[in-house]
């Protein structure tokens, strides 16, 4: 089994899904010769054509909205958004209008379509390259938001969410594109959308996390293993919809639960997560459901110090939990 | 153009008119909750449907295309049971306002997703490029007025299908007002059509209340559309003789005299005028084609009126795909 990055699974899963399925095609801004800023489209102009790998005006709305289009006519177009930080003028197509497809009209019409989105920080982009942008799009039944953490289960739920007849939010974090490795069979399959996984087992604290962050709560439970503290590591890859019977099994097991994440504190997936813990399994819980979040502060700064201030890490999500474990 | 398509086009306007009407009278006795009025724009509707295949093209509208409805065979009654939100409307299952929703596909593709103007313009660029990518020749018409020529989405929608030479038509019923702002206020042009230039396609400035010349520009444009060309923008001038809904009073913002002289011309009776004098019609025809538009559009109304309104049993379905994750059905 070869060990690949994120952004290598992501282009495995971009390329095998266009030779399986003709209507699968690409749109974007700098997704043909140049293969996209991250280069996940690299090379994929040259096997497909610039008839499947179409390079758009510096447009947004556009890429939502012909996506969308060309979606209920009956493809199956994978679009990227540059930096999840420009995706705003594409609300008004996705969330407004690709989510209500389906039932605004009466399922007579649907939106097969996967927005592929390179999110969040520690990269040093700064205000506007390095946004949490999951919670806009997790708020609104008829999304689907995925957002895997490893290159096993990126490529396999980019292919769940090709095939997927509704409209998916597909959140690639931008650190783990070369900075996480894994093994990936080189044969086909597939990861479900819609199902959590048990990272690390432990007994002690529940942790639940995803994307880039989930890697430090990682980090985090190696360290206090040293220490006698065993951690379990719930990674969601799901944000919508979310595996509460996988969060609420380890939280009934371990009765201690924090969610960890980039994205700051107040209305983020961690203040859904620890409802739905208190609505089910208060009676389970021996401690407070903790949370450790981005800062209530508009974006990421872009100088060293002032991002790491930002920034969830190992250190801090250690702390954290050894706070959550005595309690 | 025959005198049997003329008559054909006038049946349709006259019918359109009567149902209209019905439908903001029904507003008016509190049966019917909102009404975008389609009065005034019944020629140019009519004149670009007949000009296209209902059959083969894909029409992306927006809320006040009850003539194109028509046009397109979508029948008094269906329209009724969604103004009336009952069981039976063929778009949404009234769970979205009146025209809005989606024909079934096998029958007409007929599309107005929402109420948020422009959106639909890319969309129909999506369709369109989808239909160029699969080799299958179609037009898809994108209909707007002209509030929605100031969105960016308008600009976005037509720059990529000429870049793409995507067989769309972009067909502007331009009422000269955005709900009650006026052209001066929207615009400081004096033809929407005048814009195409800027994209590289032929913009095509029209009398909307002459159907023959809509059913040419829009017959050109489909040519163009179909041979692979590109995109047409067409802009039909009409006015609206009704306010902007049935929620909307014209009377603060257009002046008494505006009001008054806009209904000089009412392109209904000009039509008939035009089919007397060329004695495709006499009292004979007109009475029956006025009284089989009354006849047919009082029955539709009882027969909406009786229909049941759709009970929430499917409420929780269509929200994502049958079986996949987050289906609550």
């Amino acid at each position: 089994m070869p060990e690949i990055t994120v952004i290598e699974a992501v282009r495995a899963a971009l390329r095998e899904e266009m030779e399986r399925d003709p209507t699968v095609f690409m749109l974007g801004e700098d997704i043909g010769k140049r293969g996209g800023v991250f280069l996940a489209t690299d090379g994929l102009i040259e096997q497909f054509g610039e008839e499947r790998v179409i390079d758009t005006p510096l447009a947004e709305a556009s890429i939502g909205g012909i996506a969308l289009g060309a979606a209920v006519n009956g493809m199956r177009p994978v679009a990227e958004i540059e930096f999840a930080d420009f995706i705003w003028p594409a609300v008004n197509q996705i969330i407004g209008e690709a989510a209500r497809v389906r039932y605004g009209t009466h399922g007579r019409r649907t939106a097969p379509l996967v927005l592929r989105v390179p999110y969040g920080g520690g990269v040093r982009g700064g205000l506007f390259h390095s946004q949490s942008i999951e919670v806009a799009f997790a708020h609104q039944p008829g999304l689907k938001v995925v957002a895997p953490a490893t290159p096993y289960d990126a490529k396999g739920l980019l292919k769940s969410a090709i095939r997927d007849d509704d409209p998916v939010i597909f959140l690639e974090h931008k650190r783990t594109y070369r900075l996480v490795k894994g093994d990936v069979p080189d044969g086909e399959y597939t990861v479900p959308i819609g199902v959590a996984e048990v990272k690390r087992a432990g007994s002690d604290v529940t942790v639940v996390s995803y994307g880039l962050v989930l890697h430090y709560c990682l980090e985090a439970a190696a360290t206090l293993a040293e220490e006698g503290i065993d951690v379990e590591v719930v990674d969601l890859r799901t944000l919508r919809p979310l595996d509460t019977d996988t969060v609420l099994a380890s939280v009934r097991k371990t009765s201690k639960a924090m969610i960890v994440h980039e994205d700051t504190k107040a209305g983020g997936i961690g203040g859904e997560i620890a409802a739905v813990i208190a609505e089910y399994a208060f009676e389970d819980l021996d401690a407070p459901v903790m949370r450790v979040a981005g800062p209530e502060v508009p974006a990421m700064p872009f100088s060293p110090l002032l991002e790491a201030e930002f920034m969830p890490s190992p250190e801090k999500i250690a702390a954290a939990i050894r706070k959550l474990a005595a309690y | 153009m025959t005198d049997a398509d003329l008559l054909e086009m006038y049946r349709t306007m006259v019918l359109s008119r009567t149902l209209d009407q019905r439908i903001w009278q029904m507003n008016r006795q509190g049966r019917a909750a909102i009404v975008a009025s389609a009065q005034g724009h019944e020629a140019a509707q009519v004149g670009a449907i007949r000009a296209l295949d209902p059959e083969r093209d894909r029409f992306y509208i927006y809320y006040r295309e009850l003539t194109t409805m028509l046009a397109l065979g979508i029948t008094p009654l269906e329209l009724l049971l969604g103004f009336l939100a009952k069981d039976g409307e063929p778009l949404s299952g009234a769970r979205q306002f009146p025209l809005h929703g989606a024909i079934d596909r096998s029958r007409r593709d007929i599309v107005s997703f929402s109420n948020v103007v422009a959106t639909q313009l890319l969309q129909a660029v999506g369709v369109a490029l989808a239909d160029k990518m699969r080799g299958e020749k179609r037009v898809t018409v994108a209909y707007f007025g002209d509030g929605a020529s100031s969105m960016g989405e308008t600009h976005e929608a037509m720059n990529f299908a000429s870049i793409h030479h995507l067989p769309v038509i972009f067909f502007c019923e331009n009422n000269k007002y955005a709900t009650s702002v006026p052209l001066s206020r929207q615009m400081n042009i004096e033809s929407i059509a005048a814009r195409a230039d800027g994209y590289g396609m032929p913009g095509i400035e029209i009398d909307g209340f002459d159907p023959v010349a809509v059913y040419e520009a829009v017959g050109a444009a489909a040519i163009r559309a179909l041979s692979g060309d590109g995109p047409t923008l067409v802009e039909a001038v009409v006015e609206r003789f009704l306010p902007h809904t049935s929620d909307d009073d014209d009377t603060r913002y257009r002046p008494p005299e505006e009001l008054e002289d806009i209904r000089k011309f009412d392109p209904i009776p000009a039509m008939e005028k035009l089919l007397r004098s060329s004695g495709a019609l006499d009292d004979a025809l007109d009475d029956e084609i006025k009284g089989s538009a009354q006849k047919i559009v009082n029955q539709a109304t009882e027969d909406a009126e009786n229909a049941p309104f759709p009970e929430p049993h499917d409420f929780y379905e269509q929200v994502y795909a049958p079986g996949s994750p987050g289906d609550q059905s």
